[in-house]
């Protein structure tokens, strides 16, 4: 079943890919496809760690709260960059992430260092170390906060 | 008419995008240690990148390219945050202590 997902997964891939469509060459890309299936089934690589098709659903319907903020700390950190005093106050903080999975707790980090200004320095099971540009990035901690919760909720395990 | 304001939105996206990268390389020769030129360095992978390739799939309109386009996009946004996050940590592991104090003017 997993494998029959990867094989049609795989090949939606290619045609976006391709964008050619004589019978050859769809048969070059049905065959690795399947090619590159087995391969994937021999290595053992099929296991539990893909991504469901709810929690992807769920992580584009996040993406756009995503953007938004990656929009808006950018502004920020371009503003402090062309400052010519240049007011940054780089600062360590300790963060908990709320999140239950290993995957939840890789989004919710990589949402962090997407968002600039945060960067995500070490991940300890909950714990995360994040790096701020400012004070102010990591002290007020409401966007922090809220995107944690947002992260839990495209993770979906509750 | 919708050719001259995909061509004006896609001037639009390119030149923010070469602004954005532009402000980053700056940042990158401004800030003080390796973690704060991180921040500015992640400037150019999302938003850099990610204006001009909006204002790419503008000039494009509804393609295959502009499928392609988003899924570059895509990519960049999953894989960037890895690098950063890499070179972070190894910069940690090498104790590389960061500048906590306040800082003002200049570079150190």
């Amino acid at each position: 079943m997993r494998s029959v997902c990867l094989a049609v997964v795989l090949f939606i891939f290619w045609l976006l890919l391709s964008g050619h469509y004589t019978p050859l060459l769809l048969g070059l890309g049905v065959f690795s496809c399947i090619l590159v299936v087995y391969i994937a089934r021999r290595m053992d690589i099929l296991d539990n760690e893909s991504i469901s098709l709810s929690l992807l659903l769920r992580f584009i319907a996040y993406s756009p709260w995503l953007l938004k903020e990656i929009w808006k700390s950018n502004l920020n950190v371009a503003r402090i960059i062309l400052t010519p005093s240049l007011p940054i106050s780089p600062t360590m903080a300790g963060f908990q992430a709320l999140q239950k999975t290993d995957l939840g707790r890789v989004i919710y980090a990589n949402s962090i260092t997407l968002t600039p200004g945060t960067i995500t320095t070490d991940v300890n099971g909950c714990d995360l170390k994040i790096h701020g540009l400012t004070w102010e990035d990591v002290d007020g901690r409401q966007e922090e906060d809220e995107m944690n919760v947002r992260v839990s909720w495209v993770e979906g395990v509750n | 008419m919708i050719a001259i304001a995909a061509d004006i939105l896609s001037w639009i996206g390119i030149i923010g995008g070469v602004f954005f990268i532009v402000v980053g390389a700056v940042g990158v020769i401004r800030m003080p240690d390796i973690y704060t030129r991180l921040h500015s360095a992640g400037m150019t992978d999302t938003m850099g990148a990610g204006l001009m390739l909006i204002g790419m799939s503008f000039h494009e309109g509804i393609t295959l390219v502009t499928v392609r386009l988003i899924l570059i996009w895509g990519f960049l946004l999953f894989t960037s945050p890895i690098a950063t996050y890499a070179l972070s940590r190894a910069a940690l592991h090498g104790e590389v202590t960061p500048v906590q104090v306040n800082f003002k003017g200049g570079s150190s």
